[in-house]
């Protein structure tokens, strides 16, 4: 339950910022979000016109890392497994 | 876009399949409780890359769904009142009532207006000072606090013809009665945007009480598979615990302030699920302070008396005790467009999801 | 007849399962004839020896200018296109206005101008007109029907059915998707929402000839309008002994129209177009269909999107961005700005 995508905030005036997502903009309310420190530039979840959490840039690097590293021990693993037809993970 | 594209990368996708088939061992079901998690699972045929092993049940997370009929039954008869507007989200126009609906009612000359924020209701009441606006409180914890932000706002504005309807609810009860309740389930993809706000506390009894995992994810179809990858992984290893995969969203804490707005303006209350019955304190109702604008106590009305159709048993599908095919009125009587019960008028209730995915 | 509706809704005009029934229960069923059961974008009617493609339709748009066009392009277009897709050459247009009192008259002058233009674009003649004027609330600003007459050459006669379409040929479009919808809806600005969406309005019928006249073997086209690519592929497939595979990767969204339907929670493949058409190509001529209609500045992003399979008959599958399947249904009523 909860339709909220990820916005780049473009403007902020006072309580509310201009955020884009794609070549979109909405006004959001930043009433939520009002003891977090939020800068243009910053990305965050926009729900029903409220900005309702800022998305936290290193965790998103740390997870997509992860993935690639995912993807390299995978591409390792494949190359062993055609070699000796074992899989060890 | 960022912070979507990357998260719909389709060999991470296979990847994370390949990976939880290598895992599981044993059959497991694991239950959703989020109406976007059911969007993206249908979405994006995520069930078409799961190993045979690993059933994923829909569970009463669409909050249209589990909104009584009764419900819809008041917001028809506000609706009649010649000095009502109807403000309400796009998810609650077609659901059927006993005899009517909100776009019925519209069809035939009601003021019904979809919006897409409170803030746009608040805007339909500054500019309509002699008329009393209701907007319908439909969600869970990610909606409520933003219903209590409008109510504020209300207030300091003096708008006292603005009044919410409220139909929210909290999680964690229905969380915890389903598995009271004996229905099958190995563990829980958490609900995503709930959690930003409350954080993950409010699902520590789940673990602790019942011995099943939740992980807390994203709505792409990474965060997807990578949490049904935790899950198996926690069943495999007999480790349950709350585990939050959406970590670019999710703080363990919450957003505190949205908390506090929520508690302000709302106080818990019993509060009638369909499927699952009245579940003690999982209801939010407006404080006495703010009694002003809550519809209920302002704003009389005859109520039609509740009739619910035969045959339909989407209580019993919410629950996840029966499936949509299960159904006598599934995709005969009961279609996406003309629904009988709210699973099947919801994009994202069970039924609806079943009738495009599984056929 | 006990229809399950008192009285009509929106829904019953978006284009999707509502409109379908109210055509086939009450529409169809009293206005019966063998041409009306073909159901097709354009009648197709035999004089003697000449066939001749006929259609109308009526263009209630609000806001009446938008990026892209006006209701006056639109009401052009769409009618060009509709006798277009069904292999016609459109040759002869009618137009009906119904004005409400108090337009501003440079209003309807910027939008007569249009028509004019599109017109004379398209190559047709606006033959023969009808006016209207009703009082101040009895209508939304400007309402405007247009019919149309085309010449169709007998061996395209089957383009409108899709009764030679077979397993193996290959479905395509002419670009983008969603543009004309969104595009709609950002401009009405009910929603606070800015967006860089442009509509797709414009006639198809010189990037349509130019594929035919090639020799393609094309076994079907619709024009994707109301109900958007969705509901053209879900109604093609609907009772038939084929089935149909769209992939999603091939569908082109642009970015404007990406953002918005996020944030809404709207499916680009539901959304309207103005300016573009679904055609289903025998397997051996796809390629070089494409590359004509690419020629076209209407059809820079054409594609080859899906095809027709021997599997899976009746129903229409997308192969989603991630490697996963869902069916391709029709929707039941208009999409609506939803929190979930």
């Amino acid at each position: 339950m909860c339709l909220s995508i990820p916005a780049r905030i473009d403007k902020i005036n006072e309580d509310t910022a201009i955020c884009t997502v794609g070549a979109t903009s909405y006004q959001a309310s930043l009433e939520l979000l009002k003891d977090e420190q939020v800068e243009v530039g910053d990305y965050v979840l926009i729900h029903t016109g409220f900005a309702i959490q800022k998305l936290d840039a290193e965790e998103a690097e740390a997870s997509l890392k992860t993935f690639d590293e995912f993807r390299t021990l995978n591409k390792q693993m494949d190359t062993e497994e055609q070699k000796t037809n074992k899989r060890l993970i | 876009m960022k912070y979507i594209d990357e998260y719909r990368d389709k060999e991470i996708v296979r990847l994370l399949a390949e990976e939880i088939k290598r895992t599981v061992t044993k059959p497991v079901r694991l239950m959703e409780v989020c109406g976007g998690h059911t969007m993206s699972i249908q979405k994006y045929g995520i069930p078409y890359l799961l190993p045979e092993e690993v059933e994923l049940i829909s569970g009463p997370g669409c909050p249209v769904c589990v909104t009584s009929r009764t419900y819809i039954d008041r917001a028809v008869a506000y609706s009649r009142r010649d000095d009502v507007i109807i403000t309400t989200y796009g998810d609650l126009i077609r659901v059927p009532g006993s005899s009517s609906s909100l776009d019925k009612e519209k069809a035939n000359g009601a003021d019904v207006r979809i919006v897409y924020s409170i803030l746009d209701a608040l805007m339909v009441a500054k500019k309509n000072r002699r008329k009393k606006i209701v907007f319908l409180g439909i969600g869970f914890e990610t909606t409520a606090p933003i219903s209590a932000a409008g109510i504020i706002k209300a207030q300091m504005a003096g708008l006292t013809n603005f009044y919410l309807y409220s139909a929210h609810k909290i999680m964690p009860p229905a969380m915890e009665t389903l598995i009271d309740e004996g229905v099958k389930i190995d563990g829980y993809i958490g609900p995503g945007h709930v959690s930003t706000i409350t954080g993950k506390g409010i699902y520590l009894s789940i673990p602790e009480k019942y011995g099943l995992g939740v992980v807390i994810s994203g709505f792409e179809p990474v965060d997807l598979m990578q949490s049904i990858l935790m899950l198996v992984q926690q069943i495999e290893n007999k480790e349950p615990k709350v585990e939050i995969e959406y970590t670019r969203a999710v703080k363990p804490e919450g957003n505190v302030k949205a908390q506090e707005m929520l508690d302000e303006v709302f106080e818990y209350r019993d509060d009638w699920w369909r499927g699952l019955g009245i579940l003690k304190n999982s209801g939010l109702k407006i404080r006495d302070k703010y009694a002003m604008h809550d519809a209920e106590v302002q704003i009389p009305v005859d109520v039609e008396p509740l009739v619910e159709p035969k045959g339909c048993i989407c209580g019993d599908i919410l629950r996840g005790v029966s499936k949509p095919k299960d159904c006598k009125l599934f995709g005969t009587v009961c279609t996406p467009s003309d629904p009988v019960g709210s699973c099947m008028v919801s994009n994202e209730g069970s039924c609806a999801a079943y009738y495009l995915y599984n056929r | 007849m006990k229809s399950k509706y008192d009285t009509i809704l929106l829904g019953h005009g978006s284009g999707g399962k509502l409109s379908h029934d109210l055509i086939s229960d009450l529409f169809t069923k009293h206005f019966d004839n063998d041409i009306l059961r073909q159901q097709a974008d354009s009648a197709v009617l035999e004089t003697g020896t000449a066939h001749l493609a006929y259609t109308t339709d009526s263009f209630v748009v609000d806001p009446i200018f938008f990026p892209g066009g006006d209701i006056g392009k639109l009401a052009i277009a769409g009618t060009v296109n509709d006798l277009a897709v069904s292999g016609a050459l459109p040759l002869y247009l009618s137009v009906g206005f119904i004005i409400e009192e108090g337009l501003p008259f440079s209003d309807l002058e910027q939008v007569v101008l249009s028509m004019a233009e599109e017109a004379r674009k398209a190559g047709v003649k606006i033959v023969t007109g009808d006016t209207k004027v009703v009082d101040r609330g009895k209508c939304d600003k400007l309402f405007i029907n247009t019919s149309g007459i085309g010449a169709l050459d007998k061996q395209n006669v089957p383009i409108s059915s899709g009764k030679n379409i077979k397993a193996g040929d290959k479905i395509i479009i002419n670009g983008s998707i969603g543009d004309h919808g969104m595009a709609v809806m950002a401009a009405r600005n009910e929603l606070n929402i800015t967006a860089d969406i442009t509509s797709d309005c414009a006639c198809l019928n010189g990037l349509i000839k130019s594929a035919l006249d090639a020799g393609a073997q094309i076994r079907f086209m619709r024009d994707a309008t109301r109900g958007g690519l969705g509901t053209v592929i879900s109604e093609l497939v609907k009772g038939k002994n084929y089935g149909i595979r769209l992939a999603e990767d091939r569908l082109v969204v642009n970015d404007g129209v990406r953002g918005m339907c996020e944030l809404l929670g709207f499916d680009p493949i539901y959304v309207a177009n103005e300016g573009k058409v679904v055609m289903v190509v025998a397997k051996e001529d796809a390629d070089h269909v494409v590359e004509i209609l690419k020629e076209h500045p209407a059809g820079a992003q054409s594609a080859i999107i899906g095809e027709i399979t021997n599997d899976h008959q009746g129903s229409a599958w997308l192969e989603t961005l991630v490697g996963g399947k869902r069916i391709i249904e029709m929707l039941s009523g208009q999409q609506l700005p939803r929190i979930c």
